[in-house]
Parts: C-alpha cells; structure tokens; sequence
C-alpha cells in the first residue's frame, strides 16, 4: 500500500467532516478563523477525492469494509470511477461554494452562521458517504443522514415561509425514503440475501420480473431527492433557503446524491439484464421522459427565478435518468457525465440568481430588465450556465447531450431523441429572454430603493466566474469525465 | 455461585429496610444507600451474565428447600439478559434521581422514597429470577404496591388519580395472573415452573389449563399495557416523578414482556398456544393494534410525557409482535427491542425531566428554543427520538429490521406496511418537537443546562443507543442465544 493509497479511505473524507464541524463551532465566536476551517476542511476533502483518481484511472477498485452491524448489513466504502463522478463533483464545488457562502452571508448579515456552516460540512460528508458507500444499507444510512442534517440549512431563515417549505421538504424526503426506500432495502434484502453493490447486480434470477418492476417502483418514489415527477415538490418548496444552500441543494449535493442512488441502484444491484428482461429501462424512460417536458413547462410559467432555476432542475435531472434508461453505451456514459456538467452549470445560475438579490434585492424575473449593464459578470456568468443547459457549444451541456444523442441512437429510441430535441427548445425559451432583457432592455426606475447599485461582493462574483470558468473549460477538456464514464461501462460489459 | 443469584432479591430489600432508620439517624443518606444498591446489583448482573453464559443454567433453591415444594429461582441467559437491562437502568436512574427528587419531593418524604424505589427494585429482579409462578405474584404485587407509592408522590393532585387508577387496573390485571396460576396448580398439583412444563405436557386439552392460559395472558396483558388495557399507562408515566417516570418506562412493562414470554416458552409450548388455540392469529393482530394505536395516540398529545407513554405502549406492540410470529429471528427481535427500548425511553424520559427541573413543563410548547436554552439536553433527546423513529445507524434500526425480515421470512408481509407505518407516525410525533426544539422560539436565548447529575446520565444513555445501533453484535449474540434457548425446549417435546 503506497502512501497515496493509505489517504484514499472514505471514512478519513467523513472525519474531516466531523473535525471540521467541532473546528468550526470551537471557533464560532472568531468568524474570520471559523471560515478558515471550512475552507480547510473543503480543500481537504478534494485532496482525499483527489488521491483516489489515480487509482481509479488504473481501474483498481478499493473495496473498505468498515463494520458489520447485523449479518448481511454491513457499512462498507466502495471507490470507483462511479463514486468519483458524485465525489469529484461535490468535493470541487464545496470550495466554490464556501466562497459563495462567506460573502452572501456577510453580505446578507445572516444569522446562525455557525449553525450554517456545520450544516454545510455535514452535508457534504453524508455526500461523501452515498458516493463511496460499496452497500445498499451504507448508501441508505448516508442518504437518511444527508436528509436531516440538510433541514437547518433549508429551514435557516425561521420565518413562516420558510417552516413551511422546510416541513414540505422534510415530509416529502423522509416520508418516502421510510415509505418506499427502507421496504425496497428490506424486500432486496430478502429476495437476494446481500445488499453488496456489485457491477451486474444482485438481483439477477431472484424474483419474477413482477416483483422486479414493483421493487423498481418503490425505489424510484422512495429516492424523492431524484426530483421525478410526482416526488419532486420538495425541491421547489425548499427555495426558501438562502441561496448558497439552493445552489449546494439543487446543483451539488441532494439532487445529485439522489440521481446518483438511482443509477447505482440501476446499475449494481438490478444490473443491465434485469432492467431489460423486466422492462424496466421502458417505465424508466416513460417517467423521465414525461418529468422533462413537464417541468420545462412548468418552468416557462415561473416568473420567480429561483422557482424557474427549480424546475430547471427537475427536468435536467430527469435527463441523467433517461440516459440511463437507454441502457446503451453512450446513454451510460451521457448520464454520468451529466452529474458533472449539470452541477456546475446550475451552480452558476444559482449563484447569479442570489448574487442579484444581494445587489439589488430583485427576485422576479420581470424586474431583472437592464441589469446586465450593472452586473456584468453576473450576467455574464448566467448565460454561460444557460447555453449549458441549452446544450450549446461552448458550454459543457453540449458534451453531455451529445452523448445522449448518440446513446438514443445507439439504442434505436426515437422517442428520446425527440424529447432532448424538445426539451432543448423549451430551454431555450424560458433561459434566452432572461439574458436577452438582461443585457438589451433599459431598466425601468423605479421609486426608492436598489437601483443605484453595482456588482455584489467579490467572493460571490469570484465564485460564480470561476463555475462558469470550468463550464466553459469542461467542454475544451472533457477527457477526464469521459474516460472515468468509459471505466463505468467497461466494469459492466461483462454482464451486458 | 448459586448463592449470586439471592444477591438480587437480598441487596435491594436490605437497603430498602435499611433506609428509613439511616434518614431518622443521619437526615439524609437515603440516596446514598439506593445508589449503593443499585451500583451493587448492576455490577453482579454482569458477573451473573458471565457465569451463566459460560456454565449454563443458574439453579437455586430458596434455604435449601428442594423444588417442587420449595421456591426455586432459575437464571438462564433470557434472565440474565433482562436482568442486565433492568439493572442497569434502575442504577442509571438512581444516579439521576438525586437532583430531581431534590426538587420534587418534600424533604421529609425523601427516605421513603428510596425505600419504595429500592422494594420496586427488589420486586423487579425477584420477577425475573424466580421459576416458581406463586413467587412471580408475590414479586409482582411487591413491585405493583411499591410502584403505585412511587407515582402517588408525583407533584399535582392528578399524581393521586393516577395512581389509584394504575392500582385498580393492575390488581385487576394481577387477580387474572393470580387465578390462572390457581387453575394451573388446581391442574397439575405445582408451582414451580419446570415442574408444572412436564406435568402439563399430556394435559393440555385439560380445560382448567386452557382456562389457567388465558387468564395468565389476559392479567399479563393489562400490566404490559397492550391495546385496550393500556388506559393506567399514560397517567402513570405522566404524572409521576421523572424518575419514577423513566424507572417505570423503561423497566416496568419490559418485565411483564419477559413474564409473558418465560409462560409461553418455559410453562407452555408453542406447540400448545399456536396449535391448539387461536392465539397466534389473536395475538398478531392485538400487537398490530397496538403498534397503531400507539402512534397515533402519540401524535394526538400536548404533553411530553404522555406522548412519550402512548410511544410506549406503541412499542411494547413491536415486542409482543416478535412474540406473535414465533421465530427464532422474531423472538431475537423481541428481546433486542426490549434492549433497546428500555434505552431509548430511558433517555427520553430523562430529558423530559430535566426540562421539568429547569424549564418548570412537560408541555410540548414549552420545548421551544430547547436548542439554544439547554444544548446537552437537546441533543439527548435529538438522538434518542432518531432511534425511537429506527433511523439506520442507531439501535432502534436494528431491532426494526429484526422484526421486519423475521415477518417476512414466516410469510407475514402485512406486517411491513404496518412497521413502515408506524415509523413514519413515530417520526412525525418526535421531529415536531425537535424542529420545535432547534427551528423556533427566539433567536437569541440564553444557555441554562440542567444540571449536571440531570444531563449527564440522559447525554450517556442516548449516546448508546447509537453505539448499540453500529455495534449491534454484543446485545445481539446474547440475545440471540437467549432465543434459541427457549427454542430448544420445542424440540425436546
């Protein structure tokens, strides 16, 4: 074991979380030295990520049983080129978002600082925890954690508005996690004796494809951090956090954490030839399908941008699901890429959405006319995020699409052709107006108040410059994502 | 070594007698003398897990008296695991109860107090070591009498009617054991509990025994609190003084589950309950009642402490759903929750009471803020309600998924819904007192801890129900060793 291999273990990323938090509450009363550690555990953190790659792009695969809790339950870390599609992104963009966080909370003169920033550490290490977790039940621990130890972050604000958002966002996760979630976890259990991640699955030749589509039905509504349609409402209802937490919420860590549950649940304990004998991949694709198109319309009708971004949200993340449903080469690949690309797109416009709201205490997208003229970066930086979510070159969006493109192609699936055809348009049409009044309307004056104003403070502008900066530098060099996605694939062909 | 065992029953009612005269001599001391006992008990319960898991099945007859004439007392490891439990909670509350009783009770009364906290005690440890029925009724009015002093001194009046209400239905529940034990001797001419297994064994169509059976379970049923005859559970752990409150809810109906299950394992056989009478299916469905009924009631409530008792009685639903489906894994399941249970509710009562002690309520509204006024407390209790809601990682988990595979394994898929079900309702009831205790109230509070004899012991019990959520393995050999057991006699039949 080499000195590099030593510093790849999961459990050290969730002590570092651990740490950080003790640091950071020793220190609450000095907010200078107390951020200090939230950078320090954040740059950690990517180090350790960081020391597994090379592992990994060597297609070694580290498996660290951590403790047997019941006979067939067992907390055990897995690193491979999947863990490190969510680990990589999660951990680069905690950096980003730390900076973002310090100067929108300043900025803002929040309350509860601590309490935000201990939050934020242990989101991320519950992050952590779903990428390496190498078992179901380690995956299902971690995901329950990552629920509650975001609610302070969602419910930070303490006013009406925002208690009830956060009793949706709790009821909505918790509820069908311990309704749909922990049965399919105790059902897998029975029928396959072992809830192990293994490339291929588990589950191949236990039950009748019935039970298979019903135990596939109860994982897709009990993961309701995937944001598909019905189970998405929390994610529009959880808007009423400050921004920094929408950005971490709805581009980095919840959403990705349950995207990422359904693949790896897809891929390592159905595998491929359950989901094509039960046909699952078809209701699979059906529901994604039918979640994209809707959500962007929904998302058309939004004049609040934050809820526009939401739903924005919902429906990209029902790209990576249908990429998957293809169950082909290039739709794998699509979908994992598409954890990366996607999380630093929509982390740009979050970050832009509350960095006009620190500015100019603007929300709605009617009163945005003119502003880029004040907010050049800002803006800037939006309309790089958009054209990724758009699908357009230069931005990163482009990669991913492409791929899923192809992947349709691959697998003969018109349909899903279409809808990324569709969908793109409708993209188009709720994100291009927002630049577009942007940078060539004139601002309307109106009485009292914010009008007189400029950029918002550097952190924040420095942070969504530098999302957008790996946007854009995600398209000239993608060749990291693909190779580890092309590992993925690798790892399954002997079972296709 | 057998002598170890009259330890149990002889420390406790020694400092129990002692007691009175120490508080005449000394004014004080009385709280000295209880943790001596409880200390003392707990530490040999684990010399006696000890012994008895390497030598086998403890037996001492009572002064020598041979059994069946004589009075014998049998520790094997379903025993000693309970015993383990009780133990240790009876010392853990001793230690806590030096500063609430301080506050609670008049000074004159304090003495008495321990004396009745130490003849509760005695009658506990002699319900679960004794093997002869008539003795179990003695302990279990020992333990009845002495428990309807200790919630009467509760401080309201309701405390009096409380308590009169628990001692009219418990003697209820006590005559209906009493007359099933009276048919049985009448049936097999003995008391002692090996005894009367052979001698039932070519009787079992007999109708006295039929009849014994059913008033034993039904007397039983009552002081487990099991839906309908629960109605004395929420007064007495409401009203009742906080340590009372937290001896009785963690011990109490944990005792009468063991009670239950030595009938039904080292009396009778399940070939007899399961076969002959319809008492699975009646038992199944009770349990499933009582899980249900239990939440909701839960839900329903504006003080803690009678949330916390109907939770409770919810729970005890989980132990007597082990029991219903009969497996080796369920039973297993059984007596882990009985384990984890007792911790669990435990702590949470502990915290109910330090929030008595400093914030002068039991009302849920009153936990506003708790976050920020009490941080220790707080997260006692944030922890402890994780478990109660069978979070993964924490001991509630554990004893959860025991039930749910050991019901599936024996074809009972209904009774996952049923489990999920209540897990949701259980997280509904503690999560809106934790989001009442960490999201609202005012921003700026100032910090008054309970002190530290409160905080303390309700901070140390929480914390291991999440050390027995990850390292399972140590109640669960012991108790999965307990359940094959009182298996083994079904093959011997």
């Amino acid at each position: 074991m080499t000195g590099a291999f030593l510093l790849a273990h999961p459990a050290h990323l969730l002590v570092n979380s651990l740490a950080s938090v003790a640091m950071i509450n020793l220190f609450s009363r000095r907010p200078n030295i107390r951020e200090f550690w939230t950078f320090a555990a954040a740059g950690i953190n990517f180090l350790i990520v960081l020391s597994m790659l090379q592992a990994v792009l060597a297609s070694d695969v580290l498996i660290y049983p951590l403790i047997t809790v019941l006979p067939g339950l067992s907390i055990v870390f897995r690193v491979d080129a999947l863990s490190m599609f969510l680990g990589l992104t999660a951990s680069s963009l905690w950096i980003v978002n730390s900076l973002y966080s310090v100067g929108y909370m300043r900025a803002h003169k929040e309350h509860s600082q601590t309490r935000f920033f201990s939050a934020f550490a242990l989101a991320i290490g519950a992050t952590m925890g779903v990428a390496f977790s190498g078992s179901l039940f380690t995956l299902f621990i971690f995901y329950e954690i990552l629920t509650l130890v975001t609610f302070p972050l969602v419910t930070h604000h303490q006013t009406e508005e925002a208690r009830a958002g956060a009793r949706r966002y709790i009821v909505y996760l918790l509820g069908c996690s311990t309704a749909f979630f922990l049965t399919a976890v105790i059902l897998t259990y029975h029928i396959a004796g072992t809830l192990e991640f293994i490339p291929g699955g588990i589950l191949s030749g236990t039950a009748s494809n019935t039970y298979m589509v019903m135990l596939f039905f109860l994982f897709i509504f009990g993961i309701a951090k995937s944001g598909i349609m019905p189970v998405h409402s929390w994610l529009p209802a959880a808007m009423v956090a400050p921004t920094p937490v929408s950005a971490l919420l709805h581009a980095v860590a919840v959403v990705k954490v349950g995207v990422f549950s359904v693949v790896k649940i897809l891929l390592y304990i159905f595998g491929l030839n359950v989901l094509k004998e039960a046909g699952i991949n078809n209701i699979l694709t059906c529901m994604a399908a039918f979640t994209i198109i809707t959500a962007s319309l929904v998302a058309l009708c939004q004049d609040n941008l934050k809820r526009r971004l939401a739903f924005s949200t919902v429906s990209q993340l029902s790209y990576i699901l249908m990429s998957i449903s293809l169950l082909s080469v290039s739709g794998i690949k699509s979908a994992l890429i598409h954890i990366l690309f996607h999380a630093y797109g929509k982390i740009t416009l979050f970050f832009a959405a509350g960095s006009i709201y620190i500015a100019s205490h603007k929300t709605k997208i009617s009163e945005l006319d003119g502003i880029g003229k004040r907010m050049p970066w800002t803006m800037g930086a939006f309309f790089v995020g958009s054209l990724s979510m758009i699908g357009v070159p230069p931005a990163a969006g482009f990669i991913s699409k492409w791929f899923l493109i192809k992947g349709g192609l691959e697998a003969g699936e018109w349909m899903v052709i279409g809808v990324v055809i569709l969908s793109s348009l409708l993209n188009a049409a709720y994100f291009i107006p927002i630049v577009y009044i942007a940078f060539f309307k004139e601002e309307v004056k109106s009485g009292g108040g914010h009008h007189e104003h400029g950029e918002s403070p550097w952190p924040m502008v420095l942070a969504l410059t530098m999302t957008a900066a790996g946007t854009l530098g995600f398209f000239f060099f993608p060749d990291l994502p693909v190779k580890l996605s092309a590992l993925v694939v690798e790892s399954l062909i002997p079972f296709n | 070594m057998e002598h170890l065992i009259l330890v149990f029953i002889l420390v406790p009612l020694i400092t129990a007698l002692l007691i009175p005269f120490v508080t005449r001599l000394f004014g004080g001391g009385g709280w000295f003398l209880a943790f001596i006992g409880t200390a003392s008990t707990a530490l040999f319960s684990f010399i006696l897990l000890n012994t008895v898991w390497k030598g086998g099945t403890l037996h001492y007859s009572l002064a020598g008296w041979e059994p069946p004439w004589g009075i014998e007392y049998t520790v094997d490891l379903l025993n000693c695991f309970v015993l383990i439990i009780v133990s240790f909670m009876a010392f853990i509350t001793a230690l806590y109860s030096r500063e609430s009783i301080l506050k609670e009770i008049p000074p004159d009364k304090q003495g008495l107090f321990y004396t009745m906290f130490m003849l509760h005690i005695t009658g506990l440890n002699g319900i679960i070591i004794t093997g002869d029925l008539f003795n179990l009724y003695v302990f279990l009015e020992i333990t009845a009498l002495s428990g309807y002093a200790l919630i009467a001194v509760g401080r309201s009046r309701r405390a009096k009617v409380a308590s009169l209400r628990y001692l009219v239905l418990g003697t209820i529940g006590a005559t209906f054991y009493l007359l099933g034990v009276g048919y049985l001797y009448l049936s097999t001419g003995t008391l002692n509990m090996a005894d009367m297994f052979q001698r039932l064994i070519p009787i079992y169509q007999n109708s006295g025994v039929i009849t014994g059976f059913v008033f034993i379970v039904l007397g039983l049923s009552v002081k487990l609190a099991m839906f309908p005859l629960h109605t004395w559970q929420p007064g007495a752990y409401g009203e009742a003084p906080s340590a009372v409150s937290a001896l009785l809810a963690s011990t109490g109906t944990k005792v009468m589950a063991y009670v239950l299950i030595r009938v039904l394992y080292s009396v009778f056989t399940p070939g007899f309950y399961f076969g002959e009478l319809p008492f699975q299916p009646i038992l199944l469905t009770m349990s499933l009642v009582t899980i249900i009924a239990g939440s909701v009631l839960a839900l329903l409530q504006v003080d803690i402490k009678r949330m916390l008792a109907y939770s409770s009685m919810g729970q005890i639903g989980y132990i007597l759903l082990g029991i219903a489906i009969g497996s080796e894994k369920a039973l297993t399941g059984s007596l882990i929750h009985i384990f984890n249970h007792a911790l669990m509710k435990g702590a949470l009562f502990f915290v109910a009471g330090s929030v008595l002690y400093k914030a002068g309520t039991t009302m849920i509204s009153g936990y506003q803020g708790l976050g920020k006024r009490m941080p220790l407390t707080a997260f006692s209790f944030t922890i402890a309600a994780c478990s109660m809601a069978g979070l993964p990682g924490t001991a509630g988990f554990i004893s959860k998924w025991y039930l749910a595979t050991s019901a599936l394994d024996a074809g009972y898929w209904f009774v996952v819904p049923v489990l999920l079900l209540s897990a949701l309702l259980t997280s509904v009831y503690f999560f809106r007192v934790i989001n009442s205790i960490y999201f609202e109230g005012e921003l700026v509070q100032k910090r008054e801890e309970a002190p530290a004899g409160l905080c303390l012991p309700a901070f140390a019990v929480s914390i291991l129900c999440l050390v027995f959520g990850v390292i399972a393995s140590v109640p669960l050999n012991i108790a999965g060793r307990a359940a094959s057991q009182l298996m083994k006699v079904i093959q011997v039949i």
